[in-house]
């Protein structure tokens, strides 16, 4: 039998119910509008005071009751209202590219820097594959491609004739959206998914150099990626590299567990990401209006490549946004 | 003062993603169905033989873009809720139990390319039934839990109303060992009282009952006391 003060406790804890009822609407309302007067915000501050003191009451006197349950769904609902940041998100874009992506690209400095070998050493293994044994192009690229390029042709020519060039961007950037964040994401397989990725478009890339190169068309394949390829293997890379982190994470998580090392890694090389898809638009919008159209010569494929890749650079260093170069602090 | 959060099992979660994948598809298709139909000025569905900047732009860009950026945008939109979740009675929360960033929203939201490998979210489904907090890839990622978003009944307002299931058993279980003590005009309104005024597991009209069904059901009542 439950002793009889904590049974007068219990029926007089019981009788805030009104009090507790109040608090979840104003709780609610608060959770669903934008904006608080002062004095609402201080009501929702007493209110949550007021919860928690009774749900602390109620779970010593009365465990497992419905009350009890129904504190902890309120005092959760009041929880999470009080402690809702401010929503400032032009200070809060600032800050991700002034301070926090430049310290993510200096805290990924080793992973870029393997990632990148990775990947030259897969365009080095896939030109000397194809380069050796032409057969082997089958593997790499469709018959099509292949017959395209026995012709003489490039597959991107003409494609504006058949593609108009926003058509074109949007499935080209969204193609590579897909793929850096798959390669993001694919270091959740301890790194071998990103390892994957990344090696396998590196052996694409060589090979089809290779094979274009056999049928003299390597320069024209060249001038075609110089305006968007710089930039978007780069971003390749730096995808591959916050998911190496990913997998690092998961295969030395140091200190912490493996989840919360997990969750560390996904949650600061993630940043990165956000970066690499506005990279990406802007690739996949030259490689839409520029990189086919043969009205640019290639001075100016060159100009846009390099300069879209010094943006790319600057935007990484936070150089863009006022950030100086000593700033390289923990994030 | 710790919280506990009533993590959302991978029912809630199942029923949530399907409430959500119909309201999106829904939507994508009227729009596609609106969009095509202005397009070609009478219902036809299908694409014109050389697909245009216009058709690309106003009729499958935002279809897709509904489809795909449903997710991200209403959970950020509507702080960690979508329309599916909260029809399920479910919201994300960070593991502090306060409302998730825009970017822990989108970093979860980024992993469903993993939870929805190879098909049919079989990873993510996977991970959410093997961990006790129920949460899939995208979840551990970004460091969030979903819990039970809906309110649990209010406690009843009389005072003998007001006891709570473990009081009410307790009483039941004493009331059931001194039956045969009381006399029955005694007894009888007492156990009438009880479980006429929100006693757990006793549903139907105890003023019908006569004095052995009353003690039955004291008893059943006074089952989870005494154990």
């Amino acid at each position: 039998m439950v002793r009889r003060h904590d049974q007068v406790l219990a029926n007089a804890l019981l009788r805030r119910t009104g009090l507790w009822q109040a608090a979840v609407a104003r709780a609610r309302k608060l959770a669903f509008g934008r904006a608080a007067t002062v004095e609402e915000a201080l009501t929702a501050v007493e209110d949550y005071r007021l919860l928690a003191r009774d749900l602390a009451a109620a779970r010593r006197l009365i465990p497992d009751s419905r009350t009890c349950e129904y504190l902890e769904a309120a005092y959760a609902q009041a929880h999470a209202v009080v402690h809702r940041g401010a929503s400032h998100p032009g200070y809060a874009l600032l800050s991700l590219f002034r301070e926090q992506i430049p310290s993510v690209v200096w805290q990924l400095r080793t992973h870029i820097a393997w990632v990148t070998a990775l990947m030259a050493v897969a365009v080095g293994s896939g030109f000397w594959m194809v380069h050796t044994y032409p057969d082997l192009i089958g593997l790499f690229a469709s018959p099509d491609l292949i017959a395209t390029v026995e012709r003489g042709e490039l597959w991107t020519e003409g494609l504006l004739n058949i593609v108009p060039s926003s058509v074109l961007s949007a499935q080209i950037f969204t193609n590579n959206i897909v793929v850096s964040l798959f390669a993001f994401c694919a270091g959740f397989l301890f790194g071998l998914g990103t390892f994957y990725i990344v090696a396998l478009n590196g052996l694409m890339l060589g090979a089809v150099l290779a094979f274009t190169g056999q049928h003299q068309l390597a320069g024209r394949l060249l001038a075609f990626m110089v305006p968007h390829g710089c930039v978007e293997l780069s971003v390749m890379c730096l995808s591959g590299a916050a998911g190496a982190a990913v997998g690092e994470a998961l295969i030395r998580p140091g200190a912490a567990t493996r989840a919360e090392s997990f969750r560390i890694a996904a949650a600061a090389s993630g940043k990165l990401l956000f970066a690499c898809v506005l990279l990406l638009v802007g690739c996949g919008l030259i490689e839409g209006y520029v990189s086919p159209d043969p009205e640019f010569p290639l001075w100016s494929r060159l100009a846009i490549g390099g300069g879209y890749w010094l943006f790319m650079v600057a935007l990484l260093t936070g150089w863009l946004f006022g950030r100086s170069r000593s700033h390289h602090g923990p994030l | 003062m710790d919280l506990r959060l009533r993590v959302a099992g991978p029912g809630s979660r199942a029923l949530a993603f399907l409430l959500d994948w119909l309201i999106r598809s829904l939507a994508a298709l009227a729009w596609y169905t609106a969009a095509a139909t202005i397009y070609h000025r009478r219902l036809q569905l299908a694409a014109p033989a050389n697909v245009d900047e216009q058709w690309f732009l106003a009729v499958l860009a935002p279809a897709i873009a509904i489809f795909l950026l449903y997710h991200c945008v209403l959970e950020v939109a509507m702080h960690g809720r979508t329309p599916g979740k909260r029809l399920a009675g479910i919201r994300i929360v960070t593991r502090e139990g306060g409302t998730p960033s825009p970017g822990v929203l989108l970093a979860r939201n980024v992993f469903r390319i993993i939870d929805s490998f190879p098909l049919l979210y079989s990873v993510g489904l996977a991970t959410a039934m093997l961990n006790r907090r129920h949460a899939r890839v995208g979840d551990l990622a970004a460091g969030t839990l979903l819990v039970q978003d809906r309110m649990p009944p209010p406690p009843l307002p009389s005072p003998v109303g007001e006891l709570e299931d473990g009081m009410a058993r307790e009483l039941a279980a004493e009331l059931n060992e001194r039956w045969a003590e009381l006399l029955p005009q005694a007894r009888q309104p007492l156990a009438r009282a009880l479980l006429g005024r929100g006693a757990a597991g006793f549903s139907s009209d105890p003023a019908s009952q006569d004095d052995s069904s009353l003690r039955r059901a004291l008893a059943r009542v006074g089952q989870g006391a005494a154990s």
